[in-house]
């Protein structure tokens, strides 16, 4: 599939959540994000889309997958690529989050990755520079990019979303990762279960319009694809979670519980995973069903695609020429 | 358990879940009820090599006692699981259920496992522990409820403790209702409770003893009723001891929210006035109400707000009650005269005997999911015969728990227990004690 380099894809020059977008933008993405794949494939990889354009990757929460994964999309369309992460940054100094923005608007960035680990963080940030912001996590809000990448990845394996069921299974009460893939795979026509015990639903999960399991056994049943999510460490030793062991008898994905979903059910995690919490090894590193490593390729290519697409957005000088 | 069978005639078959109550006999097979009926061995003589002629006495499901304390594992010269069951089934009692606090506290798989293992190896009736809601009973982080389950906890509860903090306990609820798991909640809001030994009143303002209102009690059966309307969690309350706690759950079960309680025996036959001249073994936990409260405790067994009656049984050594009113332990022990007690309800004209039989069998056999608690074909032959209008004075020298802290001595009750059966063997007879 090819789109001519002119052609808008996204209505706004951001990308802060999946909830704002249409189906057709998300077809677009995916659609762009596939000759990518293509192009990351090949041996000569780089590009010179946005030649001349500066990226800044703003990370105040550590990701070592998400940051290198935007910092290689950007430097193979050609950009020029900054990281800055929240260790090395004045904001432990006291300096405010627009304070922040303030003195990188005056660097005059094409694009900005932002990751926060509050809630509306990147949208606060869209609110006050003059560049492009693409949200890599906000909190427990939206992860979009991620959602971007495991759709791309469900496509190229299962035709259509369409009456695919989906279950989202562990932290939902605190992923924005399950929030992003909610918006987005429900837009798309999959139908989506969310599987976890109570203490990690949000108390209202069911108005995002899915099905809620709390006995991941019943809710395998009939599963295409089973997506789970990390358990941050500190929320397994009691306040939410008894015990890592615990919660990997009741919640863990291992081959005996995976039998109960659909044969030929394949498997995702967003990474980095806890072996022996929420999934067993055994699982994950079967090729037959693991989807894991196909998901950091395609992340590439999903960050190139919304690179590509929010550069169409962008005026020949920059739009933060006074 | 017993292979062998056995014919019980000339019963009074009384069965509080299918409201059974007629003249008949019932016949044991392999440890179940393999039939009973008004009209079984009325005729023929039965040919089994073991008969019991029941002369007219009540033939009922053994009682299910779901609140006793023993202390085993970790101060077993209080109580072992051997001689709570001695005591239990001196009491009818075939099934008790312990709580966990114990020491350790039972908080693991391992520990549940250790109370079956050793309750099968010593006890004489039936044992179905009830592990911690939270680790060390320490208020702040939930246990595996889940493999905790698994192991053989018929309910997860912090035994005489409150859960303080309440999103500790609304996420214990949340997580538990995952598993369609039963919580156990004790009421006494642990700081207006702190340090007092009686219920806040004229009869402690005159005794000169440290003293909690009444309302520590509602104020935590409202706060929790408001969490587990939250979660939709199952929720029972261990004990509840006023009227107040008794409104609240009242119209919590009209919402129709799945919530029970229960009763103590001693908080239906005594008031704070019966601590007289400092007698600690009157100094238990929620400590005894005014006669208001006490009367509207009677009232809620009569008209079935009050889902179950428990012995609360919490024996004390002589020399933690043989202190000062104030420096006493909590706790009285009641296996042993919890079905007499309860009977006193029936004996004042307040409720038929089935319906106070029902709060002593089917109903903790309902809330807490076990097979017993019914006289059906199949059900376990978990039987008590008994004496309902028999007289006797409660005399300490002759009760079988290892502690004697009964809050009754010298009281005259009406009902008398004859033979207790689990599985189909006999463990007690009282024909075979010794009278003394």
């Amino acid at each position: 599939m090819s789109l001519s380099p002119d052609t808008a894809i996204l209505r706004t020059s951001h990308l802060l959540g999946i909830e704002g977008l249409s189906v057709a933008e998300i077809a677009a993405l995916l659609d762009l994000a596939d000759t990518y794949v293509a192009l990351n494939r090949a041996a000569e990889k780089k590009s010179a889309l946005l030649k001349g354009r500066t990226l800044i990757n703003l990370f105040f929460e550590a990701s070592t997958r998400t940051q290198s994964s935007f910092e290689l999309a950007g430097k193979r369309l050609g950009a020029d690529v900054l990281n800055m992460s929240v260790r090395t940054s004045s904001v432990t100094k006291g300096e405010t989050l627009l304070d922040t923005a303030a003195t990188l608007n005056a660097m005059r960035p094409d694009i900005l990755v932002v990751r926060h680990p509050d809630s509306g963080a990147a949208e606060l940030l869209a609110r006050k520079l003059d560049c492009s912001v693409v949200n890599a996590g906000d909190g427990s809000h939206e992860h979009p990019t991620q959602a971007l990448l495991d759709a791309l990845t469900i496509r190229r394996r299962r035709r259509s979303f369409e009456g695919l069921v989906v279950a989202i299974c562990g932290d939902v009460l605190h992923s924005r990762v399950a929030r992003s893939n909610i918006h987005l795979l429900s837009r798309l026509g999959a139908r989506v279960r969310l599987i976890a015990p109570p203490t990690l639903l949000p108390a209202n999960a069911q108005r995002f319009g899915v099905e809620i399991f709390t006995d991941m056994r019943k809710g395998l049943a009939g599963v295409d694809i089973v997506m789970m999510l990390r358990l941050q460490l500190e929320r397994m030793t009691g306040a939410f979670v008894p015990s890592t062991r615990e919660y990997f008898r009741f919640y863990g994905l291992d081959r005996d519980k995976l039998s109960l979903a659909k044969p030929g059910a394949l498997v995702m995690h967003p990474g980095p995973m806890n072996r022996g919490v929420e999934i067993d090894s055994v699982v994950a590193d079967d090729i037959e069903v693991s989807l894991i490593s196909e998901q950091v390729e395609m992340g590439v290519a999903i960050r190139m695609a919304v690179l590509d697409a929010l550069a169409r957005g962008l005026a020949p000088a920059g739009r933060n020429a006074p | 358990m017993s292979a062998q069978r056995i014919a019980f005639r000339n019963a009074r078959l009384i069965d509080p879940a299918s409201k059974l109550d007629a003249r008949g006999g019932l016949l044991v097979e392999n440890g179940r009820i393999a039939d009973l009926g008004p009209r079984l061995f009325n005729d023929s003589d039965p040919k089994d090599p073991e008969v019991i002629d029941c002369k007219g006495l009540i033939l009922a499901p053994g009682l299910i006692d779901m609140r006793v304390f023993t202390g085993e594992p970790g101060s077993e010269h209080r109580e072992t699981l051997e001689s709570a069951s001695l005591a239990a089934a001196a009491g009818g009692v075939t099934t008790i259920v312990v709580m966990p606090n114990t020491d350790p506290v039972i908080d693991e798989p391992s520990l549940v496992d250790f109370i079956h293992r050793r309750a099968a190896a010593t006890a004489r009736v039936r044992v179905a522990p009830m592990a911690a809601l939270t680790r060390r009973l320490a208020g702040e982080t939930m246990t595996e409820i889940g493999l905790l389950r698994e192991a053989g906890a018929v309910a997860f509860t912090d035994g005489d403790r409150t859960i303080a903090n309440a999103r500790v306990l609304r996420r214990a609820l949340s997580y538990a209702s995952g598993f369609g798991a039963l919580v156990v909640g004790h009421a006494e809001d642990p700081d207006l409770c702190a340090g007092a030994s009686m219920t806040e009143g004229e009869y402690a303002m005159r005794l000169g003893i440290a003293a909690a209102p009444a309302a520590a009690e509602p104020i935590i059966v409202e706060r929790d009723i408001r969490l587990l309307e939250l979660t939709g969690a199952r929720y029972h309350f261990g004990q509840i001891s006023c009227r107040a706690s008794l409104d609240a759950i009242a119209a919590a079960k009209q919402r129709g929210l799945p919530v029970t309680c229960a009763v103590s025996a001693h908080h239906l036959a005594l008031n704070e006035l019966d601590v007289g001249s400092y007698l600690t073994f009157m100094k238990v936990k929620p400590p005894l109400r005014s006669e208001a409260d006490r009367a509207a405790m009677v009232e809620g067994v009569s008209n079935g707000l009050i889902d179950v009656i428990v012995s609360s049984h919490d024996p004390q050594a002589a020399d933690t009650k043989r202190q000062p009113f104030a420096q006493a332990a909590f706790g009285a022990v009641g296996l042993e005269t919890l079905l007499a007690v309860a009977l006193s309800v029936h004996h004042d004209g307040r409720a038929d005997l089935g319906h106070v039989l029902k709060a002593l069998t089917a109903t903790p056999a309902r809330i807490l999911d076990l097979p017993g608690g019914r006289l059906a074909k199949g059900a376990p032959a978990d039987l008590v015969l008994f004496d309902p209008d028999a007289p006797f004075a409660v005399d300490p020298a002759r009760l079988h728990s290892r502690a004697r802290n009964t809050p009754f001595e010298g009281r005259k009750f009406q009902g008398l227990v004859r033979m207790t059966f689990v599985g189909g063997a006999c463990v007690y007879d009282r024909a075979k004690e010794k009278q003394t």
